[in-house]
């Protein structure tokens, strides 16, 4: 299966949850340096789950598709169910064949939630080699 | 007479296989060059019958080997017009070249001491330096480019003023704009303020005939792989007396002379900066690759490169939302006399890894990203872009591919 299937182009294209939000509870930022993808998270946190969610970026289609689903899927969803997300799940998510050229492009969702979360809770941010090895773990 | 790139093309067994049914349209030689069946067969047979180690045996094979590391040495002096073969120092890359000057050389400087770039240097001719910067506290400082690629003298003559300046390091051809810097006139001017000159010749190495005694550089550095050559060698020329005063670079085998419990002494040049046991089979590889390119003129290369380059500025310019980097368009005189080698472009909306991405799926080879030139990419205020770079092999036909495939890749991603 192609890499840059409909799934991806429509999200690609028409991205959800693309904007901005004011009084959030968390606003946090990564990047691809290699590739220069860059996403910006914003979550509205409210009993223990996610609110109100809204992403800005720039990109590939893959890094950009990929956010756009995540956030789909993450939306209302309690934090329990986040924390426990995987790079397997971001896979299955995104449905198409991840090649390792392209494994950051795919995993930049995850890795700018995963790090948003730790930012909220005063935690140490996780590394790329974190969030890729646990992408080997889960595979 | 022109080259005749069918017969060229025979020359390259990698053209001998498809991608998904393509013909496979190699345009990355700015990052590696393929390799023509005489540098193939020549490592081949080097190792097939002289495999020994160099300087360090008296048995046939041990001959064999050290005749043909040196001979390669001696290939290199001619090539780029060296006056002593103990002048050409084999490394690892371009890369270990530049590392070796900055560290020896650098051992030497104090803070406050700064080294001369320009923005068009790739990472391998930045990194050396900052980390002297950490260590030393030394000064490192740039000259600007103008919005064409081509250096700004104005602001060269202004950063060499105060003397300071131990050293101007700089590129013989950028590795993403395709434009040269005045290599003569700025190291004239340069000597004249009593600093040293070492020029990246990475990417002009494969391009223009290079001769280090008109250019009169104290160091050149370059690399086998982009000279159709093998990867793992890399040349470092140095003036014999800089090299003289050059304190040695890495230590082991070979770069002794006598070596006691508590003390060493140094060898000469190159011994002194070859520690350990060279690439020899890539050397090998490397005087074939030069070989097998003296048989073509420079005047026939350059008249080729420079059809290939016109012909995809002339179609890249013709698609919706194509810029091409250091090519202004509202100019209409032909620009493209300032590239050499490669030209690089962005498209409105596009990021460069999925253009090539999916041009690779047609078997068409670019590269994209920033090539590792951040300091240019953000000075062009872009993230990445993606590069279309030449060789010997290229023709004018599969150039005039390329127009449909970016139209369909970007369809496909609008």
């Amino acid at each position: 299966m192609d890499l840059y299937a409909d799934i991806i182009l429509d999200h690609y294209r028409a991205p959800r949850h693309k904007g901005e939000l004011a009084n959030v509870s968390v606003t946090h930022t990564e990047k691809n340096l290699s590739c220069g993808d860059e996403v910006t998270l914003q979550l509205k946190i409210a009993d223990d789950g996610v609110a109100e969610l809204a992403w800005t970026g720039e990109g590939c289609a893959i890094s950009q598709a990929g956010m756009s689903m995540l956030a789909e899927e993450i939306a209302g969803k309690s934090l329990a169910e986040i924390d426990a997300l995987t790079p397997a799940d971001i896979r299955t998510m995104l449905g198409v064949p991840v090649g390792h050229r392209r494994v950051k492009c795919a995993l930049l969702s995850l890795h700018t939630l995963q790090n948003a979360l730790n930012e909220l809770r005063n935690e140490p941010l996780q590394s790329w080699a974190e969030t890729v090895g646990n992408d080997e773990e889960s595979r | 007479m022109s080259l005749d790139s069918s017969a060229i093309r025979r020359h390259f067994p990698f053209l001998n296989q498809s991608i998904r049914g393509n013909p496979i349209v190699y345009l990355d030689s700015a990052a590696t060059a393929q390799k023509p069946d005489a540098v193939l067969d020549a490592m081949r047979r080097q190792d097939e019958t002289a495999t020994a180690n160099v300087h360090r045996g008296m048995h046939v094979l041990a001959e064999r080997a050290t005749d043909a590391y040196e001979g390669a040495r001696e290939t290199v002096r001619r090539f780029v017009n060296a006056k002593h073969t103990d002048e050409i120092i084999f490394t690892k890359s371009t890369t270990e070249s530049i590392n070796l000057v900055a560290r020896s050389l650098g051992s030497t400087w104090q803070e406050g001491d700064a080294v001369l770039l320009s923005l068009l240097e790739h990472h391998s001719n930045i990194v050396p330096w900052l980390q002297l910067k950490e260590e030393k506290g030394i000064d490192v400082r740039w000259v600007d480019i103008d919005a064409q690629g081509q250096i700004d003298l104005q602001s060269f003559e202004k950063q060499m003023e105060d003397g300071r300046v131990k050293m101007l390091s700089i590129t013989g051809q950028s590795n993403v704009l395709g434009t040269r810097p005045p290599l003569k006139e700025m190291i004239i001017a340069a000597r004249a303020k009593g600093a040293r000159v070492m020029v990246d010749a990475a990417q002009l190495v494969g391009h223009a005939p290079i001769d280090v005694a008109t250019l009169d550089c104290d160091f050149l550095a370059f690399s086998g792989h982009k000279l159709y050559g093998p990867t793992g060698i890399g040349v470092l020329y140095g003036k014999r007396e800089r090299l003289k005063e050059l304190p040695p670079f890495l230590g082991g085998g070979m770069m002794i002379r006598e070596v006691t419990r508590d003390h060493f002494t140094v060898d000469d040049a190159p011994a002194k900066f070859e520690a350990g046991t060279p690439p020899i089979t890539q050397a090998v590889g490397l005087a074939a690759a030069i070989d097998w390119l003296q048989q073509f003129s420079w005047s026939d290369r350059e008249a080729h490169e420079q059809e290939l380059l016109n012909t995809a500025v002339d179609e890249l310019v013709q698609i919706n939302g194509v810029k091409i980097l250091g090519y202004e368009t509202k100019n209409q005189e032909r620009k493209t006399k300032n590239f050499h080698g490669c030209i690089s472009f962005v498209i409105d909306d596009i990021h460069p890894h999925d253009l090539t991405d999916l041009l690779g799926q047609r078997g068409i080879c670019l590269r994209a990203g920033h090539h590792c030139t951040q300091p240019l990419h953000t000075h062009l205020g872009i993230n990445a872009s993606a590069r279309l770079s030449i060789g010997l092999y290229n023709t004018v036909e599969e150039i005039q591919l390329l127009p449909a495939a970016i139209q369909d890749a970007v369809k496909k991603l609008k």
